[in-house]
């Protein structure tokens, strides 16, 4: 039963990365999963390089369970440094596999959380500045 | 009947519940989540096979002796049912879908048709969804006023804030009999005498109660009572309004089409008797039937043994429970005012976590809000755990449980 819960998801709970809030985010975007109350909050700070929008630094803050907290914790360590375009298309796969562990179909939408909430953010920002 | 003595035959009753005889992720089954659906004993999958196999076509239609048959077992079910809950006769038994659609139907055909903006309505912090969302709906869209009876910090209906929310404006108070959360038990009779002091009247939301205790709607005198198939051995689909004769009849109907009328020209429809008025369409007959057999079961064993298995089952559960470091149990810790409901939380332990630890064991634990988000809020909680028990529940799942929360501890090192 460790099998889900391994050492590395339960080191990014306890150890979340990027956790905490930006000063001045260029977006702000708080989501919950209505079943469990799961709830996150990411801030974004971006910057222009080589012509392109790119994810400068990222902070969440949030409450739940390990399976949504350490996924939003190395999905922000993962997208950091990237294109906003590239992190917008980024498939929901990419997230388990980062989890790397077999979730059941109640606990994807867990994991799936802190990229629902940085795809809604990103769609916002873009939508405000046109 | 009181004590903690397990009444039941468990090896015999489990022995009718083949489902419970399987493993989960290579551990025995532990199922302790009967509160959100029990599983259903063979002689209930049987009388629904034999009605399929032998007895069945449309009821109500057909002269033919098949329909016929088929007809007398449906009303079989409904005369049941009336007795299995004291109702005066079988015509204030009206078939819906589950208790939900059950408090829609008077939420549409007696609130709306009877209560007038300004009119107050009064539930309970500790509702269910369905006894929760259906009033505020109603309350938005009439100008009705929506109150809340509260919880005291023991997890029981305050009485005294009952005295202060009864004015003589009070059209309707409806609360649940059992909390599918704190599991109280809340005596429905002092309510009931004072809201019909103020000329209101009172539904009664049975879902957790006439699954497990004796009920008996003329002893409480409400004037409606709801309560779902699906949590008492029976089958999905099928659920029960009971309500007073006269309220009935006074009621327009829900839902309209075939079955509910007597008869329809080009200049309209005139109603059909209550019940079938409040019954369009072909209805879950078979599951009715279903449901008529659950109740045959639960009579055999007898309501009262049943409520005292689960107590005994509730106060070993607490017992256990309290012996677990970081185990905060919600609601009344007197198993004597509490059904077979042990909602928890495990310190710095996410219920979703747990729920899927536990799952590893083979325990079936449910986590979340239980569809009480209201009540977690006043609690101040986002999710919490529930074991909740069975007549095929015995001490050794208790102790399943119990084991596994060590494990889960151990897993997250907590």
């Amino acid at each position: 039963m460790q099998d889900l819960y391994r050492e590395h998801i339960l080191d990014h709970y306890e150890n979340p990365r990027y956790h905490g809030t930006l000063a001045q985010p260029d977006f702000t975007h708080e989501e919950s999963n209505p079943l469990c109350g799961d709830r996150i909050r990411i801030d974004v700070k971006l910057c222009h390089k080589d012509g392109r929008d790119v994810i400068a630094n990222a902070a969440f803050t949030g409450e739940g369970c390990i399976i949504s907290q350490a996924a939003t914790s190395m999905l922000l360590e993962d997208v950091v440094n990237k294109p906003v375009d590239e992190v917008e298309q980024t498939d929901p796969q990419h997230v388990l596999d980062l989890l790397g562990v077999p979730l059941s179909a109640a606990r994807v939408k867990c994991a799936l959380l802190g990229l629902k909430v940085l795809k809604t953010g990103i769609k916002r920002w873009k939508l405000s500045r046109q | 009947m009181m004590g903690n003595e397990f009444m039941l035959d468990i090896a015999r009753i489990r022995a009718d519940f083949p489902i419970l005889n399987q493993s989960v992720n290579g551990k025995p089954l532990v199922f302790l989540d009967s509160a959100a659906s029990s599983q259903k004993p063979l002689p209930v999958l049987q009388a629904m096979e034999e009605v399929y196999r032998y007895a069945y076509a449309n009821v109500h239609r057909g002269v033919y002796r098949l329909s016929e048959l088929a007809t007398e077992r449906y009303d079989q079910a409904r005369a049941k049912i009336a007795r299995f809950i004291g109702a005066p006769e079988p015509e204030c038994i009206v078939f819906t879908r589950n208790a939900t659609e059950a408090l829609n139907l008077l939420a549409y055909a007696y609130a709306r048709h009877f209560l007038k903006p300004g009119d107050e309505l009064l539930i309970t912090e500790l509702e269910h969804h369905a006894n929760f969302v259906p009033w505020q709906v109603l309350a938005r869209e009439r100008d009705i006023v929506l109150k809340f009876i509260p919880i005291t910090a023991e997890g029981v209906l305050s009485l005294d804030a009952l005295e202060a929310l009864l004015t003589e404006r009070t059209r309707l108070v409806s609360f649940a009999h059992v909390s599918n959360v704190l599991g109280t038990i809340t005596d429905p009779a002092p309510i009931i005498q004072r809201a019909h002091q103020v000329g209101a009247r009172v539904i009664v939301d049975a879902s957790q109660s006439v699954p497990h205790m004796p009920v008996n709607v003329m002893e409480m005198d409400c004037d409606f009572l709801v309560f779902s198939g699906h949590k008492m051995l029976g089958p999905t689909g099928i659920g029960v309004l009971y309500g007073k004769r006269d309220l009935l009849e006074a009621m327009p109907p829900f839902l309209t089409g075939g079955d509910m009328i007597s008869m329809v020209d080009f200049d309209g429809p005139q109603w059909n008797d209550v019940p079938l008025k409040f019954e369009a369409g072909t209805p879950a007959f078979v599951e009715a039937i279903g449901l008529g057999a659950a109740v045959d079961y639960l009579s055999a064993l007898g309501m009262p043994a049943v409520r005292q298995h689960e107590q005994a089952m509730t106060a070993y559960a607490l017992e256990r429970l309290s012996e677990v470091n970081g185990v905060r149990i919600i609601g009344p810790t007197d198993s004597r005012i509490r059904g077979g409901v042990v909602t928890f939380t495990l310190d710095r332990v996410h219920p979703h976590d747990l729920a899927t630890l536990l799952d590893a064991e083979g325990v079936a634990i449910r986590a979340g809000h239980h569809c009480a988000q209201p009540l977690h809020i006043r609690l101040g909680l986002n999710a919490t755990a529930r074991a909740s028990f069975y007549i095929y529940n015995e001490p050794a799942d208790v102790d399943a449980l119990v084991e596994a929360l060590y494990k889960a501890k151990l897993a997250l090192r907590r």
